[in-house]
């Protein structure tokens, strides 16, 4: 009877554990292979530990090359989207203009079409207009469909903020721009911190837009993509285990960063409500 | 600016709604913080779009070296979808079966986490983020290890006679649709958490204290109330699952290509641009139809 009452409450809980642990799954064997020595080019078994890849994670040298590039392309389209996408979430979220409709239908559509159709539909017109296909090319399609989840991120951080910050500001003899410098912006600034870690994350780990818009320039993805077909040297795995963990200390960072601001605004009564998240 | 901020916010009210149009000087401000963000998206999205449709309806028997001339060639698309017809099936009918297992796994996580998690919510937020952090061909691979021949899992099926024993997992169906599955659950759980973690506590309790039973509670309480984000959910799943090719490409074989397989080959293989386009211009009208279709049924519009 007991044992039946609690299976039924934790149930969910243990289904839950067991989906994680798929999810899980892949990044400890990506993990794993990094200390592995394969038995041969074209093998994923694991063979024997080694630390040689960690050591030396360059030992194929256009690994690299691809790894920098395509830091450098999701930097160039990082920037670029944040910014276009934050100037259009201030728009929607602060202004009333004609054609907001069809804007949003314009901005959702990119989130909502398939990568394939948007890739070959970019390809169409590069070839149509002549455009030489490399680094450029990425880059513009990568501006593409990042700006679209820009613009819905800021836009969530700005849709929550408190107007009257701004208009006490005002009142107390603030400038447009003083107001904009010492208020909004600091106030807006974690939505665009996080829409551009997104933007990179989605430029860095693109492949298929990528595909079709590369012509012969290279990046991590279209390395991975080439290799798996020559055989996948272990370094590929080094990348892959740094990424996680670069990652994961991004979000362990904020997240402390963000449980002292709750700490602190507990301690002061009167604090800033756009601490919470 | 804190001592500013403490004079405002003192009562914590909702922010107020946007204003109207401002004085003269406002009026044109909004387009010039559109225009550069909005012209990208016209330019690079939109007008591509057109020149797909247009590309569909070249001449098939030009080619990239002599140039394509738009002949309206409608026929471009029976032919395409004549050639090819199993592979589109095999798209939806793979991204249709890994939708069904990540509602499956999906929403008991996403219950998990939002109702029974208590304060381990956000790490297990986390969680089910985290193998996004890697790369998606990385993780890929990752799974041609796990389902690999020599493996623990192919050994244990084998053992338990789930597998005969010459059985594979890799370059199967399994292999493709397990793939799928994974790389696409967080997109179907975050939307789904975001939902359930709104659900009131109280409405299921006093389901039960009405003698519900726990099926029939979640059938007419937590299940309706969960829609918008199982909507959302599915959507985000269904759409890009059914134009991937990697995992078609890394787990399975020529069998069990995709759609996206066949239109990447018609692009930068043999460079038959008009089919290629006609392909992903007959994907994109089948996914549209069908979320249109979706939406009719399952009864709101608002997720748009």
């Amino acid at each position: 009877m007991k044992i039946s009452r609690w299976f039924a409450q934790h149930w969910v809980m243990g289904v839950a554990l067991l989906v994680l642990g798929y999810l899980f799954l892949p990044i400890a064997v990506v993990a794993g292979l990094s200390f592995n020595r394969p038995s041969s080019r074209l093998s994923y078994d694991f063979n024997e530990f080694t630390l040689d890849n960690w050591r030396n994670p360059c030992a194929t040298s256009d690994m690299c090359d691809a790894v920098l590039r395509s830091v450098q392309i999701g930097f160039i389209a990082t920037v670029a989207a944040t910014a276009l996408g934050t100037l259009m979430a201030f728009a929607l979220v602060r202004h009333r203009f004609r054609g907001r409709s069809g804007l949003n239908v314009l901005i959702f559509l990119p989130m909502a079409t398939p990568e394939l159709v948007m890739g070959t539909s970019l390809l169409a017109l590069f070839v149509a207009g002549g455009v030489p296909l490399g680094f450029w090319t990425i880059v513009i399609a990568h501006v593409m469909f990042c700006v679209s989840f820009v613009v819905v991120t800021v836009k969530a951080r700005l849709a929550g903020m408190d107007r009257r910050l701004e208009e006490a500001a005002m009142d107390l003899y603030a400038s447009e721009w003083q107001t904009f410098r010492r208020i909004t912006l600091p106030l807006v600034l974690p939505g665009i911190v996080a829409a551009a870690l997104l933007a990179f994350s989605l430029s860095f780990d693109d492949f298929i837009i990528t595909n079709f818009n590369s012509g012969t320039t290279v990046t991590f993805p279209m390395y991975v993509w080439g290799a798996a077909q020559r055989g996948i040297p272990p370094q590929v795995n080094v990348i892959g285990t740094a990424m996680f963990l670069i990652a994961l200390l991004l979000v362990l960072a904020s997240s402390l960063r963000g449980r002292r601001a709750r700490r602190a605004a507990v301690a002061v009564p009167v604090a800033r409500p756009s601490s919470r998240s | 600016m804190s001592a500013l901020a403490h004079v405002s916010t003192a009562s914590g009210q909702p922010a107020s709604p946007p204003p109207a149009a401002g004085p003269g000087r406002h009026r044109f401000l909004p387009y010039l913080l559109l225009l550069p963000g909005a012209a990208w998206l016209f330019l690079f999205f939109a007008v591509p779009l057109v020149q797909l449709a247009a590309a569909s309806l070249y001449d098939p028997n030009g080619s990239l070296s002599t140039g394509y001339a738009l002949t309206w060639a409608f026929g471009n698309y029976p032919t395409a979808l004549q050639a090819y017809w199993p592979q589109f099936g095999r798209s939806f009918l793979y991204a249709g079966i890994a939708l069904v297992l990540g509602l499956l796994m999906g929403y008991p996580l996403a219950y998990a986490i939002a109702q029974k998690a208590g304060r381990w919510k956000n790490l297990l937020l986390v969680c089910v983020v985290a193998p996004m952090f890697t790369s998606f061909l990385v993780r890929t691979l990752a799974w041609k290890t796990i389902l690999s021949d020599n493996g623990w899992l192919v050994g244990l099926l084998r053992d338990v006679h789930l597998l005969g024993p010459d059985g594979r997992l890799l370059a199967t169906p399994v292999a493709v649709v397990l793939g799928l599955t994974y790389n696409f659950l967080p997109f179907l759980v975050l939307p789904l958490y975001a939902s359930l973690e709104r659900l009131d506590y109280r409405l299921l309790e006093a389901s039960s204290d009405l003698y519900a039973s726990p099926l029939k509670t979640f059938r007419r309480v937590t299940l309706p109330l969960s829609m918008p984000g199982l909507i959302a959910g599915t959507l985000l799943f269904f759409i890009p699952a059914t134009g991937d090719y990697i995992n078609a490409e890394l787990l399975g074989t020529p069998n069990q290509y995709m759609i996206g397989n066949v239109i990447d080959s018609a692009f930068l293989v043999r460079l038959d641009y008009p089919q290629g386009a006609a392909l992903s211009f007959l994907l994109m009208s089948a996914i549209l139809a069908v979320v249109f279709v979706y939406l009719r049924r399952a009864g709101t519009e608002e997720v748009l």
